[in-house]
This record gives C-alpha cells, sequence and structure tokens, in this order.
C-alpha cells in the first residue's frame, strides 16, 4: 500500500476513496452474481437462498433476529467487560509481584491454548447457561489484554522510572503517573483484539449451549435454523454476526484513536 | 592536586560543601568495578564538571549522589535545606535524553515533581509556569513533548528540574544529543540560570570544550573504574560568553583538560 502510494503520486484523497469504493463494487457485484446465478440455476431456497431472499428473511425475521442480536450483544459485551478489567488487573498484580507472575501465568497461557469449544460443554455443566456464555467470551478474550498490558507495564522509559524514584513517588503514584500511561497503547491495542475474541467467545458457547437445548442468540439462532433447514434465516443471523463485528472493532479502532491522537505516534500516522 | 583539594574541602566541615563523596566504589553485579575509589567534595554554588571516557562511570557516581543507587562501599553525603523533608527536592536530575512523558503537556510535565509531592495545583502550576518562563518557553506550556524541538525538549527538562528549587542540579550529558549551534545557546543559558539562581550544579560531559567552557572546576576520570585523574580549576573573568570561547586562556585550557584525559584514553584502548 505504501509503496503503491509512492509510486503513483496522485493526490490522496482519490486514493482514499478508492479504497472505500473498490471494496464496496466487490462486494456489489459478489452479490449480483450470487443473485444471478441462483436465478438461472433455479436453486431452491434451502441449497443457497439468493441475496435478495435473504434480505427479505432478514426483514421478516427482524422481531426474532433483533432479539437473537441484542442477547448476543449484551453476552459480548459482559465478556469484554470482564475480560478488559480482569486482563488489566491480573497484569497489575503481575507487575507487582514477580512471584505471583511466576506462579499464575503459566495457568494463563493453559487456559489461552485450551480450545473454548472443548471448554464449553464443560462449563454449561457447571455454571448456569448465561453464565457459562459470558465466561467462555471472558476466557477467550482475556489473555490478549493481559499479555498486552503486561508488556506496556513493562516498557516503561527506565529514565522516567528513575525520575519517579529521584522524587520519592509512591507505588500508587507510579502507577497512575507513569506505568498506566505509558502502557495504554498496549492496552487498547489488546482491548481491541479482545473486542472481536470476545464475539467469537460468546458464539462458540452459544453453539455449544444450543445443543444442549436452551439459548437464544444469534449462534443458537444459525443453529436452530440449520437443524429446521431454514437456510436464508441462517444466512440473515450470519450477516448480522459479521456486522456487529466489523462495528465492534470500529468502535473499539476509534477510541483507541480518540484517546492516542495527541501524542501517540500509531494515532498521529493517520492524521499525516 | 585533587586529594589536596577535598581533604581541605572536608575539613572546611560539611555546612561549605553540597556534596561529599569518600572513598566510594560501585561494583555491578557482576563483580565488575564501574567506580572508584573516588574522592570528590563539592562546594555549595559550584559548578564541576565530571569529565571522561565513556563508561567511566561519570554516570553512575550522579546516580549514587541521587540515591537512584547505593554504593558499593564509601560515602556519599548530600547537604540538605534545614525541614527539607520531601524526596528528591534538594536535588534535581536532568538526564542524557529530555525523559518526558509524551502523553501529557509541557506545564504537567513540569509541574510533575510538585504533584508527586503533594503541592496544591494552582500553586503548583504557578511554579511550572514561572520554570517555564525561567528557561524560555513560557508559551509552550500547553504544547505537547513531540511538537517541540530538542533543544526545547531538554529546556523542558532543565525547568522540570528547577521547579523544586533544588540546592544540586545534576546533569548527565544533557546537551550530548543536540546539534552545535543549540548546545551552545543551551550552555549560555544554563550559565545564566546558574549566575541568577546560585545553585550547585554537578554536569556530566565528555567533551573536554564544553567543561572548560561552562565549569569552575573540570573533574578528569580515568577509564573504568572511574578514578579522578585530575581536578583542574578553570579561572576566567566572569561572566563567560563567546570572548571566552575564543580565547587563549580557553584554548590553554582545553590543551590542559585534554592532556589530563589523554592517559585514559590510552588505557582504555588496552581494554
Amino acid at each position: 500500500m505504501n509503496a503503491q502510494a509512492a509510486v503513483t503520486a496522485k493526490p490522496s484523497g482519490a486514493q482514499r476513496a478508492m479504497r472505500f469504493v473498490l471494496p464496496v463494487i466487490v462486494f456489489a457485484a459478489g452479490l449480483a452474481a450470487w443473485e444471478l446465478v441462483v436465478r438461472i440455476k433455479d436453486i431452491p431456497p434451502y441449497v443457497l437462498p439468493a441475496p435478495s431472499v435473504i434480505f427479505l428473511t432478514l426483514i421478516k425475521d427482524w422481531a426474532v433476529l433483533s432479539q437473537s442480536l441484542a442477547t448476543t450483544l449484551l453476552t459480548t459485551l459482559e465478556g469484554f467487560v470482564a475480560a478488559s478489567i480482569g486482563g488489566i488487573a491480573l497484569a497489575l498484580l503481575f507487575n507487582q509481584s514477580k512471584w505471583v507472575e511466576y506462579s499464575l501465568f503459566p495457568y494463563a497461557i493453559v487456559l489461552q491454548v485450551t480450545p473454548v469449544i472443548a471448554i464449553a460443554p464443560l462449563l454449561l455443566i457447571y455454571l448456569e447457561q448465561q453464565t457459562a456464555v459470558v465466561v467462555c467470551a471472558f476466557i477467550v478474550a482475556f489473555f490478549p489484554v493481559l499479555s498486552n498490558t503486561t508488556l506496556g507495564l513493562n516498557s516503561v522509559d527506565r529514565n522516567l522510572a528513575g525520575l519517579f524514584q529521584l522524587y520519592g513517588a509512591s507505588p500508587p503514584q507510579t502507577l497512575r503517573f507513569l506505568k498506566l500511561p505509558a502502557a495504554l497503547p498496549y492496552i487498547l491495542g489488546g482491548l481491541r483484539i479482545a473486542g472481536g475474541l470476545s464475539l467469537i467467545g460468546a458464539v462458540v458457547a452459544e453453539i455449544a449451549a444450543g445443543t444442549a437445548g436452551a439459548g437464544s442468540g444469534l449462534a443458537y439462532r444459525i443453529a436452530e435454523s440449520g437443524y429446521r433447514l431454514n437456510i436464508p434465516r441462517m444466512f440473515a443471523a450470519l450477516l448480522l454476526l459479521s456486522l456487529a463485528g466489523i462495528v465492534i472493532y470500529g468502535v473499539l479502532a476509534l477510541v483507541s484513536h480518540l484517546v492516542l491522537r495527541r501524542w501517540h505516534e500509531s494515532a498521529l500516522g493517520k492524521e499525516n | 592536586m585533587s586529594s589536596a583539594k577535598s581533604s581541605s574541602g572536608v575539613e572546611a566541615g560539611l555546612t561549605a560543601l553540597a556534596v561529599s563523596l569518600r572513598g566510594v566504589t560501585k561494583a555491578y553485579d557482576n563483580g565488575v568495578m564501574a567506580l572508584g575509589p573516588l574522592d570528590l567534595a563539592v562546594r555549595k554554588g559550584e559548578f564541576i564538571s565530571l569529565l571522561g571516557p565513556s563508561g567511566c562511570g561519570k554516570s553512575t557516581a550522579l546516580r549514587l549522589i541521587a540515591e537512584l543507587s547505593a554504593p558499593s562501599s564509601g560515602i556519599v553525603r548530600v547537604a540538605r535545606h534545614e525541614g527539607d523533608v520531601l524526596p528528591g527536592h534538594g536535588i534535581g536530575f536532568v538526564f542524557q535524553e529530555p525523559t518526558l512523558m509524551p502523553w501529557t503537556s509541557v506545564r504537567e510535565n513540569v509541574r510533575l515533581p510538585l504533584r508527586l509531592a503533594g503541592v496544591p495545583k494552582p500553586e503548583a502550576r504557578a511554579r511550572a509556569d514561572e520554570a517555564l518562563a525561567s528557561v524560555g518557553l513560557a508559551d509552550f506550556a500547553d504544547a505537547f513533548p513531540r511538537e517541540l524541538s530538542g533543544g526545547m525538549k531538554m529546556r523542558v527538562s532543565l525547568a522540570r528540574a528547577l521547579v523544586t528549587d533544588p540546592d544540586i542540579l545534576l546533569m548527565d550529558e544533557p546537551f550530548a544529543a543536540l546539534d552545535e549551534i543549540t548546545r551552545f545557546r543551551l550552555n549560555n543559558d544554563l550559565l545564566a540560570l546558574w549566575r541568577a539562581l546560585g545553585k550547585t550544579v554537578i554536569f556530566v560531559t565528555h567533551s573536554v570544550f564544553e567543561s572548560v567552557y561552562l565549569s569552575q572546576r573540570v573533574v578528569v576520570m580515568t577509564a573504568r573504574p572511574g578514578r579522578i585523574q585530575a581536578d583542574i580549576r578553570i579561572e576566567t573573568v566572569e561572566p563567560r560568553g563567546e570572548a571566552f570561547r575564543t580565547s587563549a586562556a580557553y584554548s590553554n585550557y582545553c590543551r590542559n583538560v585534554s592532556a589530563a584525559l589523554a592517559p585514559s584514553y590510552s588505557g582504555r584502548s588496552t581494554l
């Protein structure tokens, strides 16, 4: 992208417009081809629904789907908040004491590398269903927050740390005025990853819970519609999930940009 | 020469001394000696330079004086105000890098030492603005560090060191990364501040010319482990200015200091 920008000495305005327009053209062309193939070959909707049918289903089933969307978003939000607080708090704890870090960090990794889809059925046995789903979202999302925050807290400028020591800063002061601000870009990077991951965690847990016969989130709707061969609704629910993921990422990226724009290189680059 | 001077300084009593180091050594964790044994006495209001090859322990000596690290042996004494209980307030430290917090404004950076000491915000802000004005940056209080040039960042760092009104200013190669024109200007500004405020300044540098231009005493150190090779007094008509920089006396002092420094360079080449 950069090399291309350097070669074509065009003003960046046109290029930015193209970055937006080109994917839209590709999307529209794909939809048109899809619609055309379905109509020409007369494919039945339970095999492959046309985009128009999916769109109509989305409108027709909006009452059911919107409720499921709200459920999934709420689960995602709860998992995300739990992961953010838990990840940051654990990183702060690790930062205070090497012993705690040595004792607990391996288990954080174990939790991270064990596929959540395999943990979900177990959690559903021991926990209430809604709790289990949130816990799944938390498990998937908290590790990037933990590892990024840890990295950030350890990247404090050595001389600045010396300065705080010279002026007799207490540990809470050092944390508030030095470590947390220095770690902020890393924390925000971790949160951006965690947002998408908590959606994945919520969906995985909903599907696991759905097979156990309960739940009403979007992932549950997909599984349920699959059993009923209601393929258009499967696609409609998938579309909503995809949009939800995009919006979550966009919101977190925007927050990160707004918070860092006055001082951090990552945010400054965008303005130039 | 050095031992005669420091012992007479100690006999004069600690009241006249800002800093005294006696038999101070510092060893790294792996046992390598970084510094000393070092004897150094700095009178109140004096401007001295520690000059030596890189790695000779100049910065280590400053960190010991600032109590950022503890000596392996020997005694470090720093004179403090009566009733000056707030830690670090007797000492201002300027690092080689500006060492500013990039996430906050210039004023907040300068206010930091007062904030850490719990000085009320209105008073702290006023003192921060005053310190910024003293380094000629009154108009940049609301700027962020990244918006400033290298020389201006260094001035902010200096203002932050001055904001607590310390008795002693420790400077660790503060102008080493700056271009020569900026460095000359900051040299002059620093001398003006020193004359106006009467602080004790301990200035670490590896520039012979800078040390002679600025200081009343140049303490030349050997290669690691750093000891005092020579202690040379620079006497000239004050206030110093560009005339001194181009005078024959200045060149003579530079030649003497370079000659004192030569053995540490040859010693270093055998390492």
